[in-house]
């Protein structure tokens, strides 16, 4: 039998100038297991507090309702009053009196008669409640990085910065993601590697970083605090930890046609390559797809040459498995195929390419040595046709494109722009846009000095076709303020081709059961308070991978997630909601309905003995719920045929009571 | 006791509404409701729920039992549950129940489900004027009242 103080609050004129509050403390003073009520001018305040402990010691309470604001107000405060006074705080309820009641209802007659009924439910409520203690569990103090993009870099450099060990899975042969492609970067153009490769050698020596590079993230069990997770460490035919890097192989390698994908197939690379000479970790690589030696077993030519002894034609993925207490998503974005976009004739032409491509074509490490030549016939271009938005804000043609904005073509197409004037002054330039979106910080001053300094045309319309014609590209477009058609020969057009998520995200989503938007953009937790953790508690987000995002963004998106993470390690328990399922063992028939509809995958089932009333034993499944991963939906509840399921604080029984006291 | 009174007096009938709202979206939108002042009638008695899908539709058959008048069930919008996926399963899960309850003789417009964010302050609040009004048209419910619920 509960001992009740109830505890009604006038909230100044807020409650009591609608409900007569001295009616319903007294009403609810005679219901079933009240002991003690009372009400006060400001129940929150420390004077309402200490009438709610002196109560408490005076007529040993062992449950407290509050008839006062809203639970997401103050439920904190009352619980931790009662815990002050040495009763287990989820033996609080709160009626809602103020936002549910006073304040929208003007009658008090009707106002009060609520009020009670709802200080009823509660108490009906907590006739019911036990004691709840949350759960702790400890926490792995690692982290995971996935993705060695500029955002895992970077919050993987904080991580360790703060002192805790952090492994970075990058699935390619290096570290750098696609900033290492870069060649200047706006708005303040310092090129990309001088700013970027000084942090990955950071991360090369810090001791606390571990880099599994050409490795994926297979499998990720458990829960915030306590991942289990499994990575293929896919076999790269060398031994990683013996080469020094010098590069010999990838010179003798007499497989000479692999296209290089760093370039994005504009020249060629060997079977055995290093992406770049920055590259992190500076260790060769074999392309099995092109390996005589391992298609055929004919060739050793670079086991030959490799003095250190490196290669290995017999390495097998190996899986390592490995413990970590934060997972932090920093798979970043590609931009998308040019497949469907036959209008702008990318697949009939080399001399229509996307902006990346471009990039690499002005990089002093990329295949024409910085020099912007023609992919075709490698002589200079006089016209360039820049067109916007290919592929980003589709209404009509969504099945084509992507609806929303890619957010860094205006201001890359710019740079690419500003800067071909600026090294060629005798290429025109022209940029085809819907709108020039340009908001952050020195941005639309980026912008209009290209149009002002640099003379670059910017006009407003669409592109509608590109046509190959003997050496030029005829580019029909409109201009949509002068309202005319326009017919340019250019020699060559650069595509700002929309960016997607990368597609190994979908799959690695459902591993961490972390949640994505329609176009696989991972969902962060709120999207304007918690904008770096995912809905999955453990799981944190990092640049473009959450969405479309420049530099300077990425970067401090990258250390906000590093701080969460920092925040999360620092605990040497997590206390979790006590609130959640648990299932009675003696009515579970073990059928499996809880398991497939709970989110989190907090249910699993044990083989348990049982004594039966002839007192032999019989071993049969059960359901039994992982506390720390249960978030206390009370899905399962529902669902469960056997009335097995019940979540605590939440129970069947209690709701049944408030319905009952509302309907009595 | 003076509800009841109140009840059997048939010009001022108010119905009885049990409102269901999970923690994270309706009932946030309830409190917002409130801060901006927006009425709607006495008769509306919240009960909060973490989310929608705790719903047993056997909380739903007991108010009906009991007198209720109505019972609506609000959650988050589809797409955004805080637990994810719930509010589907209760959407599901109700549109079953709410046709079981019409061939009980509870008719359809006795039961509704609705998504409410926490920003929807006033559709929280216009939802529960047009559902008390509803309700009150088709006056008390008898079909699943249990008189021996009653004293
Ligand atoms: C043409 C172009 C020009 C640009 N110019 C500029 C500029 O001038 N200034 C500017 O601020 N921004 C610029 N950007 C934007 C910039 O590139 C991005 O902001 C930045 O690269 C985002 O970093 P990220 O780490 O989130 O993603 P990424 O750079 O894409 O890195 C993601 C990394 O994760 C790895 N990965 C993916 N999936 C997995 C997996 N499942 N397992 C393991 N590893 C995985 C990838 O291999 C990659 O290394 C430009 C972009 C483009 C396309
Ligand atoms: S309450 Fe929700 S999260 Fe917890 S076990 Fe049940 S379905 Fe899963
Ligand atoms: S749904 Fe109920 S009976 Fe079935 S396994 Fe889960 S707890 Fe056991």
């Amino acid at each position: 039998m509960q001992r009740i103080g109830v505890f009604v609050c006038h909230c100044g004129t807020n409650i009591a100038g609608t409900v007569d509050v001295a009616a319903v403390s007294e009403s609810l003073g005679k219901e079933q297991g009240v002991v003690f009520s009372t009400h006060y001018q400001y129940m929150c305040s420390q004077a309402g507090q200490d009438i709610i402990k002196n109560a408490i010691a005076e007529y040993k309470l062992t449950g407290i309702v509050v008839c006062s604001c809203s639970p997401r107000m103050h439920e904190t405060t009352f619980r931790k009053t009662a815990a002050a006074a040495g009763i287990n705080p989820y033996m609080v309820e709160i009626a809602n009196i103020r936002e549910q009641c006073s304040w929208v209802h003007k009658d008090t007659i009707s106002g009060t008669e609520k009020a009670i009924i709802l200080g009823k439910a509660a108490v009906a409520k907590v006739n019911l409640n036990a004691p709840l203690t949350p759960g702790e569990t400890p926490v792995t103090k690692r982290a995971l990085v996935i993705g060695g993009g500029i955002a895992g870099i970077q919050t993987a450099l904080d991580i360790a910065d703060a002192g805790f060990p952090v492994d970075i899975v990058e699935k390619k042969p290096t570290i750098g993601g696609k900033m290492a492609q870069l060649d200047k970067t706006f708005p303040t153009l310092d090129c990309a590697a001088c700013i970027l490769t000084p942090k990955m050698v950071d991360v090369a020596q810090n001791d606390k970083i571990r880099i599994f590079s050409y490795s994926e993230v297979t499998s990720v069990k458990g829960f915030v605090g306590n991942f289990d997770v499994t990575i293929k460490r896919k076999a790269r035919y060398v031994k990683e930890d013996v080469c020094t890097g010098c590069g010999a192989c990838t010179e003798k390698c007499p497989q000479k046609k692999v296209p290089n994908e760093f370039n994005l197939g504009m020249d060629n690379r060997r079977a055995i390559y290093i992406p770049f000479a920055q590259a992190v970790p500076k260790v060769a690589t074999i392309d099995p797809d092109y390996c005589m030696m391992l298609k055929t077993g004919k060739c050793g030519v670079c086991s030959k040459v490799c003095t250190a002894g490196a290669i290995d034609y017999k390495a097998k993925d190996e899986y390592v498995e490995e413990k970590y207490g934060a997972i932090v998503v920093a798979t970043g974005f590609n931009p998308i195929s040019m497949d469907k976009f036959d209008e702008f004739a990318y697949s009939q032409s080399k001399d229509v390419i996307t902006s990346l491509e471009f990039e690499r074509l002005t990089n002093a490490a990329g295949p024409t040595q910085g020099k912007l030549l023609r992919p075709s016939d490698g002589e200079h271009p006089h016209t360039i046709v820049f067109v916007q938005c290919v592929g980003s804000r589709c209404d009509s043609c969504s099945e084509k494109g992507k609806e929303y904005c890619s957010k860094i073509c205006c201001m890359y197409t710019a740079k690419h722009a500003m800067l071909t004037r600026d090294k060629y002054p005798d290429t025109d330039v022209y940029v085809f846009y819907i709108d020039v979106r340009t908001p952050g910080k020195n941005f639309d001053e980026f912008y209009r000095r290209a149009v002002e300094e640099y003379g670059v045309h910017y006009i407003k319309g669409m592109v509608g076709k590109v046509s190959p014609e003997g050496k030029k590209l005829m580019v029909q477009a409109s201009d949509l303020i002068a309202g005319k058609q326009l017919h340019i020969e250019a020699d060559l057009v650069v595509l700002a081709a929309a960016i997607e998520p990368d597609k190994s995200a979908r799959p690695l989503a459902t591993m961490l059961t972390a949640s994505m938007d329609t176009n696989d953009f991972f969902t962060e937790a709120h999207p304007k308070l918690r904008p770096v953790e995912s809905p999955t508690a453990g799981v944190f987000l990092s640049g473009a991978c959450q969405g479309p995002k420049d530099i300077p963004e990425t970067v401090s998106q990258a250390g906000a997630a590093a701080a969460k993470v920092i925040g999360l390690l620092c605990k040497d328990k997590l206390t979790g909601n006590p609130c959640v399922a648990h299932s009675d063992e003696m009515m579970c028939n073990g059928c499996s309905t809880c398991e497939k509809v709970c989110p989190y995958g907090a249910i699993t089932y044990v083989d348990k003995e049982f004594r039966m009333p002839d007192r032999t034993t019989r071993v049969r499944r059960v359901a039994q719920v992982n506390e720390a991963v249960c978030q206390g939906c009370g899905c399962c509840t529902v669902a469960c045929p056997s009335g097995a399921m019940d979540l605590k604080g939440f129970a069947g029984k209690q709701i049944m009571a408030e319905v009952d006291a509302i309907c009595r | 006791m003076s509800m009841k009174n109140i009840e059997n007096n048939n010009e001022t009938y108010r119905p009885l509404i049990v409102a269901f709202c999970c923690n994270w979206c309706s009932y946030a939108g309830a409190d917002l409701a409130g801060n901006n002042r927006l009425a709607y009638p006495a008769d509306v008695k919240i009960i909060r729920v973490p989310c929608s899908c705790r719903v047993n539709p056997t909380f739903i058959l007991r108010a009906f039992q009991r007198g209720a008048d109505g019972v609506i069930i609000c959650g988050c919008h589809p797409g955004d549950c805080h637990y994810t996926s719930g509010n589907y399963y209760t959407r599901r899960r109700m549109s079953l129940m709410f046709s079981m309850l019409d061939y009980l003789g509870i008719e359809r417009e006795r039961t509704r489900v609705e998504w409410v964010s926490a920003a929807e302050g006033a559709k929280f609040a216009a939802t529960m004027n047009d559902f008390c009004e509803t309700v009150a048209k088709l006056g008390k419910n008898k079909r699943l009242e249990d008189l021996r619920c009653k004293q």
